[in-house]
């Protein structure tokens, strides 16, 4: 019950602010401009959701560490941290209420460009199960994306070094397995380095779940990427010298 | 009853808090004061659970804090330095939060609202964001978080710092009224505070306790009767004086 009480504050704190409305406004029409104008989505002509989800790795990039980078950062800089870790909670009721929070957050965005999903229907017969499975791929990266946001946010009290950090790590959980970046590490690290960085990449599991198979082997991967991501964030708070 | 035995802190090669220990009772207001720098918030964040201690033990009602700190942290009120809040929510959307995180439901988390706002006078305000209220407000807003669901011990870290002098009246009436029923803490190092509210000072140098009793027995070490001269004599190195 806690945990429910940080994590309601927390999202009523975005619909208090100007954030949630710049947010979700934000995310909707660069969803829909990317979509419809520049992979062109009525000129494909086909009745599928592909050049929606394409974008959405680049979207959250930009946008996630935007709605995440204040969840601690802001609560260092303010001092209400000495508050929240003063009443009777543990830390990890603390992080779970704000990551679930975080995560609802981005969820609520994404669940606001149904629209798209009714303007397929109209248009054509879009393969249902493929549309449900490409929102729970996206559902896993966002919350993949919001679990490193949280990380970075606890490491300073800088909402804009949080931003920046939560931009580079998830750019590079993107690019993991591109091949500059695996030439890159190639030229030095040994071969199962190179392999193991490799396999870090969100890409090939949001991929896969997008096109319609839903591997378990997948939601797992993201799942400890998130577990991995708290769990650093309890770590990172635990070793803090001050506010 | 609060008591620290032997608390320590180190910041990486350095010790901040060397060996606190003291006791409050219910009834007592115990002055903490000491130089900025002292480690007066860092021994009030260790108390509260705040900062990990690097060594000892705090005992809560003769529980200990280490090993049960969220029991611990029921027992404690705290008011940080700077009263700290979170300015976009209104007074009473703050208390409900505080109250919902304290455990509190339905009717009984209504009527603890009402009574935080009322014990601080904050009725005309309640509906107001955090952020548009004064200095004074903010601070009993923080105030009025700290003693919610009455607790049996009250920390304060500098409760009237930055307040004009009708406002710090307004916290030291507050604690008085109080002060029969819980072990309160405050630190300070306004020197005339000590004669306003507490029952007994600790005067904290460099980490070490350097002085403990009431107002008058640490009046008596210096010759001129004065609480700054005691000060000054006990917080100040030779070479500076």
């Amino acid at each position: 019950m806690k945990t429910m009480a940080i994590f309601k504050r927390e999202l009523k704190a975005y619909f208090e602010s100007p954030v949630a409305y710049v947010f979700l406004v934000v995310f909707l029409v660069l969803t829909g401009f990317l979509t419809f104008s520049v992979t062109q989505f009525f000129e494909r002509g086909s009745a599928d959701l592909q050049p929606f989800f394409f974008w959405h790795p680049w979207v959250y990039l930009l946008l996630v560490p935007a709605g995440t980078m204040a969840l601690w950062a802001e609560e260092r800089r303010a001092g209400t941290i000495e508050l929240l870790l003063t009443m009777p909670v543990t830390m990890t009721q603390a992080i779970l209420g704000k990551f679930f929070a975080a995560w609802l957050f981005i969820t609520i965005a994404l669940a606001l460009t149904f629209p798209i999903v009714l303007t397929t229907m109209y248009l054509g017969s879009p393969d249902l199960g493929v549309v449900a499975a490409g929102y729970l791929g996206s559902v896993l990266l966002g919350g993949a994306y919001v679990a490193v946001g949280m990380l970075t946010s606890s490491m300073t009290r800088s909402t804009v070094i949080s931003f920046v950090l939560a931009l580079v790590v998830c750019l590079v959980f993107l690019l993991a397995g591109w091949a500059p970046v695996t030439g890159f590490f190639d030229q030095w690290a040994p071969n199962w380095l190179v392999e193991a960085i490799a396999g870090l990449s969100f890409m090939p599991h949001f991929e896969s779940i997008q096109r319609g198979v839903i591997d378990l082997r997948d939601i797992i991967y993201f799942i400890s990427i998130m577990g991995f991501m708290i769990a650093a964030t309890h770590v990172v708070l635990d070793n803090r010298k001050s506010a | 009853m609060l008591e620290v035995k032997d608390l320590r802190k180190q910041f990486g090669a350095v010790e901040v808090v060397k060996g606190v220990s003291f006791t409050v009772d219910k009834g007592e207001v115990l002055g903490f004061l000491g130089p900025n720098g002292a480690g007066k918030t860092t021994t009030m964040r260790m108390i509260t659970g705040f900062l990990p201690a690097t060594s000892g033990t705090v005992l809560v009602n003769g529980k200990d804090a280490v090993a049960d700190p969220v029991a611990a942290k029921a027992l404690m009120g705290y008011l940080p330095e700077n009263a700290p809040s979170y300015h976009s929510m209104t007074v009473s959307g703050f208390l409900s939060f505080i109250a919902e995180v304290r455990g509190y439901r339905g009717s009984e988390k209504r009527d603890r609202i009402d009574a935080a706002i009322r014990q601080c006078r904050m009725e005309p305000v309640r509906n107001q964001s955090i952020g548009t209220l004064s200095k004074g407000f903010r601070q009993r807003v923080c105030f009025a978080q700290a003693i919610l669901h009455d607790p049996p011990i009250l920390i304060m870290d500098e409760p009237t710092d930055g307040l004009d002098p009708n406002q710090k009246h307004t916290v030291r009436e507050m604690i008085r009224r109080m002060a029969s029923t819980k072990a309160i803490i405050v630190s300070t190092h306004i020197l005339e505070e000590v004669d306003a509210v507490c029952t007994r000072a600790i005067i904290i140098n460099q980490g070490t306790i350097v002085a403990n009793g009431t107002p008058a027995t640490l009046r008596a070490q210096s010759p001129s009767g004065r609480l700054d001269d005691v000060f000054r004599m006990l917080t100040v190195g030779k070479d500076e004086q």
